[in-house]
């Protein structure tokens, strides 16, 4: 196991020098030039020239990379560009905002569309089965934000069941009053997709030899679905979970552009607007770390799900 | 495909196995149905592209929120402020310094025409804040969308194939080489690496106009990941079969085993790709229009469509919002329809696991 994470963690590195050469030379060679961001429309070319020396954008390139490493390892990001925060401390209070958001809008997704889709494969094949099967191939042609746009429109502005819009200090406050409707919106969006997905692991493990070896001992069809099945098709959910779960972290900008809601996504997008690069390049490259820890602490999770699993 | 059939009258002309898959779909009546939906949109929108219909989606026909011909004409908005005061003007000539000119004034006024376009009060599908047709918006809002779907597919298609048949046939340096780049991309999510080259490429516009072909550009470099992923393994398993070592034996290039050969059969699979491709990238360009990262401002697609309806609907005014919503939910669900029947006919195997 030791050898296994050690191995894992050094297999990281050249995947992570190579998200920093590609955000490197990718806002390098094809973004705007710095200095004339951050100099704005009126700034004089001497102007421009003292802000290039500040940034060291005359260095060679390899000793700009340098320095770019450096502010990686060392977490020295300098400020954003725009409001002269300082990107750790974005990031520090932006990331509460998104999780309060998107841990329950995940939780419930995947909660509900477990118990759904067992019953829609429990009763495949039949017209519940098909017509809803055609049901959420109707639903998920229509784009998420037609959803939101209308979710917002009636149960907020029409019913005034929830707040418009809205965000405060007390997660509490936040989780009670002013998430209930943007999750509530993104779980019903997310369910019908989720849905079909587990459905076909479902089936799949269905059509298995264990699960007829079951019947023909005489099992009832609830504990096969509930006791077998349920646990063999787990592994693919894990699966499919575990490729949804680094995008929590930013996943929800739709819904925080749209809600206002002060999270990183919307943070992201801000920046993305205002040409704000370092906090573009830190949260990509920080968000590329997280995914791949995420990606490892799954598979050592499939090791206690499944203990067939063998790491090598 | 003619190429494999040229190297011998004994090799199985690959013809047949798109024959086959045709046989197969031809009897798939909910394919037949989407394909037909899919062909009637391609035909509109090559009208639009053409200039046939749709040509005047930006002249203001009619008044600002035009509701549509079957609700009737708005009411009359109720005239707020000060009452318009009864009587003759008060004669002020006499102390009025312009006074003598305003005769002179009257006649030059007299010799400049001017037209007044009636605008209609009410539109087939209503207008919308401008008094844009909303029916006209939604099909050129049609060719722009999906447009930027097929061609990002494209592009994404040809990218993951490309790499995914080096990577596949030689393996060794080259296919580790790709899978570290893959495993680059694949590192960093979806949306956040599309940020990251809408970041780079809002500034880069001399290289890129801003608009279709910017947005076509950032879908299609972050979306290559999964064709690649899979053209690779079909290679993989292509690359040691007897018929490539066969057309090695008698002195087939690299290239014409790599794409003459092996393509020609692992095709169906970046077919099908391709086609999930254009709906999830359809539905990328509405998002990324809205947010202000997509088409330029000049143009019109389902996404921008959708943000202006936003405010509209607060005001009632819904009908953008639903001719949007119409047009791209009847083309994805046809073209999803189409996908999965297309899948069923090029894969058998596949059939009935979705």
């Amino acid at each position: 196991m030791a050898d296994y994470l050690i191995r894992r963690l050094w297999q990281m590195i050249p995947t992570l020098i190579g998200v920093v050469l590609l955000v490197f030379f990718l806002f390098k060679y094809f973004g705007g030039d710095p200095a004339e961001i951050l100099g704005g429309l009126n700034a004089s070319p001497d102007q421009i020239q003292a802000i290039r020396d500040q940034l060291g954008l005359n260095k060679p390139v390899w000793e700009q990379l340098a320095i770019f490493f450096k502010q990686i390892v060392t977490f020295e990001w300098g400020k954003s560009w725009a409001t002269n925060e300082s990107v750790a401390n974005l990031f520090m209070t932006r990331l509460p905002a998104t999780l309060t958001v998107m841990v329950p809008i995940l939780l419930l997704d995947v909660l509900l569309a477990i118990p759904f889709a067992m019953a829609v494969a429990a009763v495949r094949g039949s017209l519940t089965d098909r017509t809803l099967m055609v049901v959420t191939t109707v639903a998920l042609s229509i784009s998420f934000l037609v959803y939101v746009i209308v979710g917002q429109y009636l149960f907020a502005f029409q019913f005034g069941w929830f707040p418009v819009q809205g965000w405060s200090d007390s997660t509490l406050t936040n989780l009670l009053v002013y998430t209930p409707l943007p999750v509530l919106l993104a779980v019903m969006v997310g369910l019908a997709p989720q849905m079909r997905l587990y459905r076909t692991f479902f089936l799949d493990e269905i059509g298995q030899d264990y699960v007829r070896t079951a019947r023909a001992k005489g099992l009832v069809e609830r504990t096969i679905l509930l006791k077998h099945v349920l646990r063999n098709a787990l592994i693919p959910i894990l699966t499919n979970v575990a490729v949804a779960l680094p995008g929590i972290f930013v996943g929800s900008f739709l819904i925080e552009t749209f809600f206002s809601i002060p999270g990183l996504g919307r943070e992201v997008l801000l920046a993305v607007n205002r040409s704000d690069y370092p906090v573009i390049q830190a949260v990509t490259i920080y968000i590329a770390v997280i995914t791949m820890f995420v990606n490892l602490v799954t598979d050592v999770l499939y090791r206690i799900v499944d203990p067939r699993v063998v790491l090598k | 495909m003619s190429a494999v059939l040229a190297f011998g009258s004994n090799a199985p002309a690959s013809g047949v196995v798109w024959g086959a898959a045709w046989r197969r779909f031809r009897t798939d009546r909910v394919g037949l149905v989407s394909l037909a939906v899919v062909s009637a949109f391609l035909v509109l929108i090559s009208a639009a592209a053409a200039g046939l219909v749709a040509k005047g989606w930006q002249q203001e026909v009619g008044v600002p929120n035009a509701p549509p011909h079957f609700l009737g004409p708005a009411p009359a908005a109720a005239t707020s402020g000060i009452a318009q005061p009864s009587g003759p003007n008060v004669d002020i000539s006499a102390v009025d310094p312009l006074a003598p000119r305003y005769k002179e004034w009257a006649e030059r006024a007299a010799q400049l025409k001017t037209v007044d376009t009636v605008k209609s009060e009410t539109l087939p599908f209503g207008g919308d804040r401008l008094g844009r047709d909303v029916l006209a918006k939604a099909v050129k809002g049609a060719e722009v969308s999906i447009m930027v779907g097929v061609l990002a597919a494209l592009v994404a298609t040809l990218l993951g194939t490309v790499l995914g048949a080096l990577g596949g046939f030689f393996g060794g340096k080259v296919g580790d080489l790709l899978e570290w780049v893959y495993n680059v991309f694949t590192s960093i999510p979806g949306i956040l690496l599309i940020f990251t080259f809408a970041a780079v490429l809002n500034r880069a516009d001399a290289v890129i106009p801003k608009g279709i072909w910017s947005i076509v550009i950032i879908l299609g470099l972050t979306g290559w990941t999964g064709i690649y992923r899979l053209v690779r393994a079909e290679f993989i398993k292509h690359a040691v079969r007897e018929y490539v070592r066969a057309a090695e034996a008698i002195g087939a290039s690299t290239f014409s085993r790599m794409f003459r050969h092996i393509l020609p059969n692992v095709s169906h699979v970046a077919l099908v790709q391709l086609s999930i491709h254009v709906v999830g990238f359809i539905k990328a360009e509405v998002i990324l229009s809205y947010l202000g990262l997509g088409v330029a401002v000049d143009q019109v697609s389902w996404g921008t469509m959708l943000a202006e309806a936003q405010s509209e609907l607060i005001l009632g005014h819904w009908w953008q919002l639903v001719a949007a919503t119409a047009f791209m939910a009847v083309f994805v669900t046809a073209f999803s329809l189409f996908t999965d029947a297309l899948r069923d006919a090029l894969d058998p195997k596949l059939r009935g696991l979705e």
